[in-house]
């Protein structure tokens, strides 16, 4: 009888749980997040949309040569009375292309090397470490520049390639390390007890574990590849006629924009690639506070700590006193 | 040191350590878990107060609490600690600046960790361990610090020459007799002790446990011990508090506890291991799971397991009072021992049924253990 009573109240509340929608859109409450991905979607909207919204075509040039913002030109004109806002539109496709797609590669191939590395441990650990510390201390940049350089037709998916491949390691020796540790919890031991098969074991007990690991290398290596990308065509490695922008960069660098006070020309890009940056690592703050349920219990509600005066600190712990709010 | 007057201005049986209505949220936001609600306990000078419940009962929660230990997300949203020392000055704990709280730990409340084994560093020598507790509360020297870390040694029955051993080549009951070293280092006058025995052996449980009982006697400091283990705390205990669901639901003396339980729960957990002495009863167990304290019932939180629960229980949630008999030194939260309910005799046993007059528990447990 009381069994009873006590499991139909468990089964109550269980089924109260998942009615609750905050539960569920947690990682969407988060304030961090939220703004990440808003300023993310903002601009892959405009890498999908950008060549039929852009007001002019980025290579029309007229009469109007270095010409300030003004209502025919939003955002102001280069050295050859190109649109500059027109310009940046249509190059941020390219931008995110080659973010995302360098930062796909580089994950498949780092969780590849890294989480193989870690589980199987012995001489196939030794040579896939030995590789990835190879190309950890190989210097990125010049590597791509020469990559990039030599290759015939330097192309966006040909850029986001040379980036992934130099830029998996990381990601890789941080997955071997947490592999490592999880391949010694007991679980494992219990999962490999019970008979699981390799394979299964890698994928559904340690590849979940390491969600958050590499969703924020995934996140990081994004950031990495779109810097790189851009780098590469502020220098001129990459075709100067692909708008990206970076290719703006360089055309403003090549006809000294600054020196001729046209801030127009650089500092719309240069803010572009600001948000960018700032939009995926706010994303990748919210993955940190998701994954650790302290930091979320703190980051969601910073205004509400602030307001009520608590400050979170290990060995002090904040107590309040609210006037006419008994317990329930 | 101040042993030779171990009680100054204040008496034995006076109050030390007097936590009124702690309430202790976990979660800042706007939905948190309410853990302890309104808990009130007096831990008398030279007593052993003994904390029990099942696991998630929020007894740890409340030692931490009434500690300012909590980790986030704890908060303490309401209530006062107040601690009284030996020249009767009272301070609230929750009231002091970061500065005097340093200052008082250690010195005024100590703690036993639960992991021993855990709390000592492994690359230190243990007799630096336990005289950097020292020398970060007194000015002395790093030769008087070893001093009188040798003489805690001793104290603890550990030689001292293993003052100069880590922590490795010591066995775990002598960590934890180093870390109950450790925490007497300051002659603090309450000693939390947060399960310290549930990782050894029973041998060396027993060791420990007789140790803090002759080490209480000697020293005079007040000890709560926390534990799941309800058989321990009839040995060692003095007074025990029963918790459920973030709630004391029975405190009273332990030998009342363990001959004559108030509380449904209590009686189901004394009904849940074997008698250590006289007849064999059968071992019942309580049905059903803790409750959730995110998500308790409006009614008495014991209610879905209680085998005595009737329709008020539902509805109606039982605070901490008198017992029905009204008895001196013992409270319980049951709704059972409100005046015009039924009481049912399993919570209803006297010790002896024609003794009407009220006589303290200590006679009690006497002529009981005559008989």
């Amino acid at each position: 009888m009381a069994v009873g009573t006590a499991l139909d109240t468990a089964a109550a509340s269980g089924s109260a749980r998942p009615a609750n929608p905050r539960q569920r859109l947690l990682f969407l409450r988060n304030a961090k997040a939220l703004t990440g991905i808003g300023i993310l979607a903002f601009f892959t909207l405009l890498a999908i949309v950008g060549p039929w919204i852009a007001p002019l075509d980025p290579d029309a040039l007229s009469p109007q040569i270095l010409a300030p913002p003004s209502g025919a030109h939003w955002l102001g004109t280069d050295h050859l009375g190109k649109d500059i806002l027109s310009q940046i539109i249509v190059g941020t496709r390219g931008v995110m292309v080659v973010g995302f797609v360098a930062g796909i590669l580089a994950t498949v191939i780092g969780v590849i090397v890294g989480v193989t590395a870690g589980f199987v441990g012995g001489a196939g650990d030794e040579t896939l470490s030995a590789l990835s510390n190879i190309f950890l201390v190989i210097p990125q940049l010049p590597l791509i520049i020469i990559i990039a350089g030599q290759l015939p037709s330097a192309g966006g998916l040909t850029v986001a390639a040379v980036i992934a491949a130099t830029g998996w390691a990381w990601g890789a020796r941080v997955l071997r390390a947490q592999t490592l540790s999880l391949r010694k919890r007991d679980f494992i031991e219990a999962a490999r007890a019970n008979g699981e098969r390799t394979w299964r074991i890698i994928l559904v007990e340690i590849l979940p574990n390491l969600t958050a690991i590499i969703a924020a290398g995934f996140v990081g290596t994004v950031t990495f590849a779109v810097l790189s990308q851009i780098t590469l065509a502020f220098i001129g490695v990459t075709s100067v006629s692909d708008w990206n922008w970076g290719t703006i960069l360089f055309w403003a660098q090549q006809n000294q924009a600054l020196a001729r006070g046209a801030w127009w020309w650089f500092a719309p890009a240069g803010l572009c690639i600001a948000f960018l940056g700032m939009g995926l690592t706010l994303i990748n703050f919210g993955i940190d506070e998701f994954v650790n349920p302290r930091l979320r219990s703190t980051g969601l509600n910073a205004r509400t700590l602030r307001r009520r005066g608590i400050r979170p600190r290990i060995g002090f712990t904040p107590v309040v006193h609210e006037a006419g709010e008994g317990p329930a | 040191m101040s042993t030779l007057d171990p009680i100054g201005a204040t008496r034995r049986g006076d109050p030390v350590l007097e936590i009124r209505d702690l309430s202790v949220d976990y979660g800042y936001d706007d939905a948190p878990a309410h853990v302890l609600r309104k808990v009130s306990l007096t831990l008398n000078r030279g007593e052993v107060l003994g904390l029990a419940g099942e696991s998630g009962c929020g007894k740890s929660t409340l030692a931490y609490a009434a500690t300012r230990l909590l980790p986030p997300p704890g908060l303490v949203t309401g209530g006062e600690v107040v601690f009284t020392d030996r020249s009767g000055h009272s301070v609230d704990i929750l009231s002091l600046s970061d500065a005097a709280l340093r200052a008082s730990r250690w010195q005024d409340v100590a703690m036993v960790f639960q992991g021993a084994m855990n709390s000592l560093n492994p690359v230190f020598r243990v007799g630096r361990q336990i005289a950097d507790g020292i020398r970060a509360h007194l000015d002395v020297s790093s030769v008087e610090a070893l001093e009188r870390a040798a003489d805690l040694l001793e104290t603890v029955g550990i030689s001292p020459d293993r003052l100069r051993d880590y922590p490795h080549q010591l066995s775990g009951g002598m960590r934890q007799r180093v870390m109950i070293a450790m925490a007497l280092a300051l002659d603090p006058q309450v000693l939390i002790m947060d399960e310290p025995t549930t990782a050894l052996d029973v041998v060396m449980q027993r060791q420990i446990v007789e140790q803090i009982s002759e080490l209480r006697e000697r020293l005079g400091f007040s000890v709560i011990f926390i534990t799941h283990d309800v058989s321990l705390l009839i040995e060692i205990a003095d007074r025990i508090a029963i918790m459920y669901g973030g709630r004391i639901v029975e405190d009273a003396a332990a030998q009342d506890v363990y001959r004559k339980p108030r509380h449904p729960y209590s009686r189901a957990l004394l009904h849940s291991f074997p008698p250590l002495r006289g007849a064999r009863r059968e071992l019942t167990g309580i049905p059903g799971s803790p409750p959730d304290v995110s998500n308790l019932p409006p009614g008495c939180p014991f209610e879905p397991r209680c085998a005595f629960a009737f329709d008020r229980c539902k509805v109606d949630r039982p605070e901490l009072g008198p017992t029905a008999f009204d008895e001196r030194g013992r409270s319980v939260a049951c709704l059972r021992h409100e005046r015009g309910e039924m009481l049912p005799p399993e919570l209803a046993v006297r010790t002896d049924a024609r003794d009407d007059v009220w006589r303290p528990p200590a006679l009690e447990a006497d002529s009981l253990d005559r008989a």
